[in-house]
């Protein structure tokens, strides 16, 4: 192309604000951003949760006036020509407004009544996006009892039947599996590839930075302000020849990782399988494996992320605290065998047997509705199992669930605590429940307090707080107890990568001294600081190992270097198709 | 366990407290309620618009049509000269009732005849027409005393006792302590293990040692605290502001409130066990909450009800209330007779706790 592409919309000082509720400050969700949204292209807008994305794409679908600036679609200005522009609009929310007791067919009838489409166009375009979306064997199917991928394919089906030149898509991989959401993205090229004549582009919010990599450019955003603005080759550019693998030794994986926080020239370092992953500031000489106590240092290929967390600026590491010694029992810490659990006639759970030792930490995988989260549930005493044997941390949950439940501790994927009360009386509730006689309760609030950085938010209320301190706080309160076990459900989604790298170290330092994780994700950056895995297909276990381990049995000529990913798919895949066989 | 139990009160408190919107949905409601209530739900009628029809051109009628017209419970509004008019006053609502005194009315009397007159009521307001009547019958008594040749043979004697001069107020204030207290407390119950659902602290409480019956007397607790405080503010306001007599005990009041706090809390949380959201609980009690006081003898008496309804009546735990209330405020009720509507309060409270308690507890199974 010679001229230059006409932008789909444009930009220019735009700043929103949301007042406050009463007697809180207006906040800022988002200031000074200046872009333009190019056709024949999916450009991401990626960032942490609350880093201002739902603002931006319902700003840009006219549905929010902006508090300043102007922002133009198809050369018009949004602030008086909103009505002309929806028509050409394709805007998916993050909960799609799917009606969900009509079925997979009359919900894209409906839209397409909503658009008074001419039935000459609505039948093959319905007929081609069916086929394209692999929906068109369920079209009888009511959309609520359709899994979280379908939904999500359903609702783009709906936001695409107009044609719309610009598609906007806010966070359509959440809660959507890893299999599922690559589905998604070979959909959405596909249909912008078919819209490319039409000068089609495509918005597509996520907090997922991986994924953010398939983007022609990227908008990345932090708490409001436009970090980044350009194609992600070139957000990553300058991070090359600054990403290095090292070998470690298995079991030494955490230490390590304290120890090169600790190193001048080393501006990240995280765990990634049986590797270390570093990352060097610029200009920083290579560090001597053996001083970390690897063997052997390889360059990477440097991800987004690291890309984000450079321009991030580099934050001190945030010191470790080193592991507290406590007396470790004998024996494994969970023992499963022979786990079953139905909900009416359906087999939720089918025989799961596994053990986790104690100071592991172990990750439950699995595709939406595949039974990891009942497992989860009955495991940390939420639902009982219809058959089979369940010891956690030595006490039988069937038969005393509440001597068993006060040795372990529980940090859900939702801020589950009370927003209303301060985070000091968060803390002492907790304390209360748990039964801390009164010294020890105020100890236990005092060293939470101190450990998690908790010390200048602690009088404010909880509901108030940010994001990542929302977590710390939920993962404090969890803890008070020492508890021998800790149960995590996601516990790192939609965090921006320097808060879940604390995270984690936190979840090391734990670990190493004695406490067993269980983590339950499909977030496969969470996976890889696990030890162990288990990945979990239609109720049953199909693979446990280390993630090393479970890359490895993908590994072939066609995939020589699969990531945890791959692997998980692949091993999914499989078990699915020998199903059906 | 107390003090499993006492963390989660004082939670419950400080969360209710907390909350500007919450703590002024506890105290401004009530207070509105009852002005409003107090002073709508009077069942006297004064002024009602009366059309006196009038044949007759006789002493007797025009000093009849004055008795009328001094009383304070009509108010003559026309003077229809035939039935069509007479009619068509009614079908318009522009007169309650329509007294036809006819032609020969004065002259029946004087001729010791008697005299006949006829009141045609509106009665499509059935409980105003009832009223009326009677206010237009004593008025006609009254005069056909007076002008009777001799004495009646038989009299009635009225004393209206524990309210002499039949004040609404009276009846309606201590009936609106059980009312007010008994919706606020199963709201504040309703909406806390809703509420706690909904935000998923629910089950980050379940997978702590609490257990079920735990967090069913921490979540009871509060809300019959709040319940009884809004109780004592309709009794302060009933006794300070509407100067209602208060002739019993203050102590038998409060044991019988508790007491029916417990079962209205135990209706909120059982709603509050089954209701996924907080809008499914509020649904609930709203649901609850109108025949509850339908059947309570709130506003009707439970003697003219079916005897099928009447059964029904004993398992709402208003109705024992407000005998209780009622007896307290105005006869000074003494408290064997008060027990006799506690037990059945109590054994309401208890069997709808147990519920509550089973359903969280089939939540975790």
């Amino acid at each position: 192309m010679t001229e230059p592409v006409a932008p789909l919309a444009t930009i220019a000082g735009l700043r929103h604000r949301f007042p406050g509720a009463r007697h809180a400050a207006p906040q800022t969700a988002l200031d000074g951003i200046d872009t333009t949204i190019l056709p024949g292209m999916i450009t991401g807008v990626v960032g942490p949760d609350g880093a201002g994305k739902t603002t931006l794409l319902r700003l840009l679908a006219g549905l929010l006036r902006p508090t300043a600036g102007q922002i133009a679609v198809f050369g018009l200005d949004l602030a008086d020509h909103a009505a002309t522009v929806h028509d050409r609009i394709g805007y998916m929310p993050q909960r799609f407004g799917l009606y969900e007791d009509l079925t997979v067919a009359g919900n894209i009838q409906l839209h397409a009544d909503l658009h008074a489409m001419p039935s000459a166009i609505r039948v093959p375009r319905i007929s081609m996006l069916l086929a394209a979306t692999g929906l068109a064997p369920f079209t009888d199917r009511l959309a609520g009892k359709l899994s979280g991928g379908m939904k999500q394919k359903l609702g783009l089906v709906c936001a695409l039947l107009a044609r719309p030149k610009l598609l906007l898509l806010d966070e359509p991989s959440v809660g959507v599996d890893p299999a599922s959401r690559r589905e998604l993205w070979a959909i959405v090229a596909h249909m912008l590839a078919e819209g490319l004549a039409d000068g089609m582009g495509v918005v597509w919010a996520t907090a997922y930075l991986d994924e953010a990599e398939r983007c022609g450019r990227v908008l990345l955003l932090h708490e409001g302000r436009l970090l980044a603005d350009d194609t992600p080759e070139a957000i990553m550019a300058p991070m090359r020849d600054r990403v290095f693998l090292l070998d470690v030794p298995p079991g030494q994986r955490r230490a390590a990782v304290r120890l090169a926080a600790s190193v001048a020239g080393v501006a990240d370092a995280s765990v990634q399988g049986d590797h270390l992953r570093i990352v060097l500031r610029p200009g920083a000489a290579l560090p001597d494996p053996s001083a970390l106590g690897g063997s052997h240092l390889s360059p990477a290929a440097p991800r987004l992320e690291d890309g984000f967390i450079d321009r991030l600026g580099t934050v001190a590491p945030t010191p470790i605290p080193a592991p507290a010694t406590r007396p470790v029992a004998q024996g494994p810490a969970i023992e499963v065998a022979h786990l079953v659990r139905r909900f009416g006639d359906f087999l939720a759970v089918d025989d799961v047997s596994f053990s986790v030792a104690r100071g592991e930490i172990f990750g439950l995988l699995g595709p939406n509705g595949a039974g990891k989260s009942t497992i989860f549930r009955m495991l940390c005493g939420l639902l009982r199992p219809s058959a089979g044997r369940a010891q956690v941390a030595g006490g039988d949950l069937i038969r005393e669930p509440a001597a068993a439940r006060a040795r372990l501790g529980y940090m859900a994927q939702r801020f589950s605590l009370y927003g209303e009360l301060t985070a000091r009386e968060n803390l002492r509730f907790f304390a209360r429940v748990y039964g801390l006689s009164r010294a020890a309760q105020q100890a236990a609030v005092a060293a939470a307090l101190a450990d998690f950085d908790l010390a200048d938010s602690a009088d404010q209320v909880a509901g108030d707080l940010p994001l990542g301190v929302k977590q710390r706080l939920a993962l404090a309160a969890s803890l008070l107890h020492a508890p021998d076990i800790l149960f995590l459900d996601e516990p790192t989604s939609g965090v921006d990568p320097l808060a879940r790298r604390a995270f984690w170290a936190r979840i090391g330092t734990l670990a190493e001294a004695g406490v067993t994780v269980l983590v339950t994700s499909h977030f496969m950056d969470e996976a890889e600081y696990c030890d162990r895995l288990a990945i979990v297909s239609s109720g049953r276990l199909i693979a446990t190992g280390t993630p090393a381990d479970l890359r490895g049995r993908v590994r072939s000529d066609a995939m020589p270097n699969p990531t945890l990913e791959d692997a998980f798919i692949a091993l999914v895949g499989a078990d699915l198709r020998a199903r059906a066989a | 366990m107390l003090r499993r139990i006492l963390a989660l009160i004082l939670k419950e408190l400080s969360s209710l407290w907390k909350d500007p919107k919450s703590r002024m949905v506890l105290v401004v409601p009530p207070l509105i309620q009852v002005i409003i209530f107090a002073h709508a739900a009077t069942f006297d009628v004064s002024g009602a618009a009366l059309a006196i029809w009038n044949d007759d051109r006789g002493s007797l009628a025009g000093e009849l049509i004055r008795r009328f017209a001094y009383s304070s419970a009509f108010k003559i509004v026309a003077a229809p000269q035939s039935q069509a008019e007479a009619a068509a006053l009614i079908d318009g609502q522009q007169a309650v009732a329509v007294l036809h005194i006819p032609e020969r009315f004065s002259a029946d009397l004087l001729a010791g005849r008697g005299g006949r007159l006829q009141l045609l009521i509106d009665a499509r307001r059935s409980n105003t027409a009832l009223l009326v009547q009677g206010y237009a019958n004593a008025i006609v008594a009254t005069y056909a005393a007076e002008h009777a040749p001799r004495p009646p043979p038989l009299v009635i004697e009225t004393r209206d006792w524990f309210n002499p001069t039949l004040e609404p107020e009276w009846f309606v204030l201590p009936g609106l302590v059980a009312v007010l207290s008994m919706l606020i407390g199963m709201m504040v119950a309703a909406l806390s293990l809703a509420r706690e659902r909904e935000l998923g602290t629910f089950e980050q409480m379940l997978v702590t040692p609490l257990r079920p019956a735990e967090i069913m007397i921490g979540k009871a607790i509060p809300a019959m605290i709040v319940g009884l405080f809004e109780a004592n503010i309709v009794i302060a306001a009933a006794v300070l502001w509407f100067r209602v007599p208060f002739v019993g005990s203050l102590a038998l009041l409060e044991a019988g409130l508790l007491v029916y706090l417990l079962a209205g809390v135990g209706v909120g949380l059982a709603i509050s066990s089954v209701a996924q959201t907080q809008q499914q609980a509020i649904l609930g009690v709203f649901i609850y909450a109108s025949p509850a006081v339908m059947l309570s003898g709130f506003a009707s008496p439970i003697e003219n009800m079916p005897p099928i309804v009447q059964w029904i009546t004993l398992v709402d735990p208003m109705r024992w209330m407000l005998i209780i209330a009622r007896g307290v405020f105005l006869q000074g009720m003494p408290a064997a007779i008060a027990w006799s509507a506690i037990w059945p309060m109590a054994l309401i409270g208890i069997a709808l706790m147990t519920a509550a308690g089973l359903m969280v507890r089939r939540a975790v199974a």
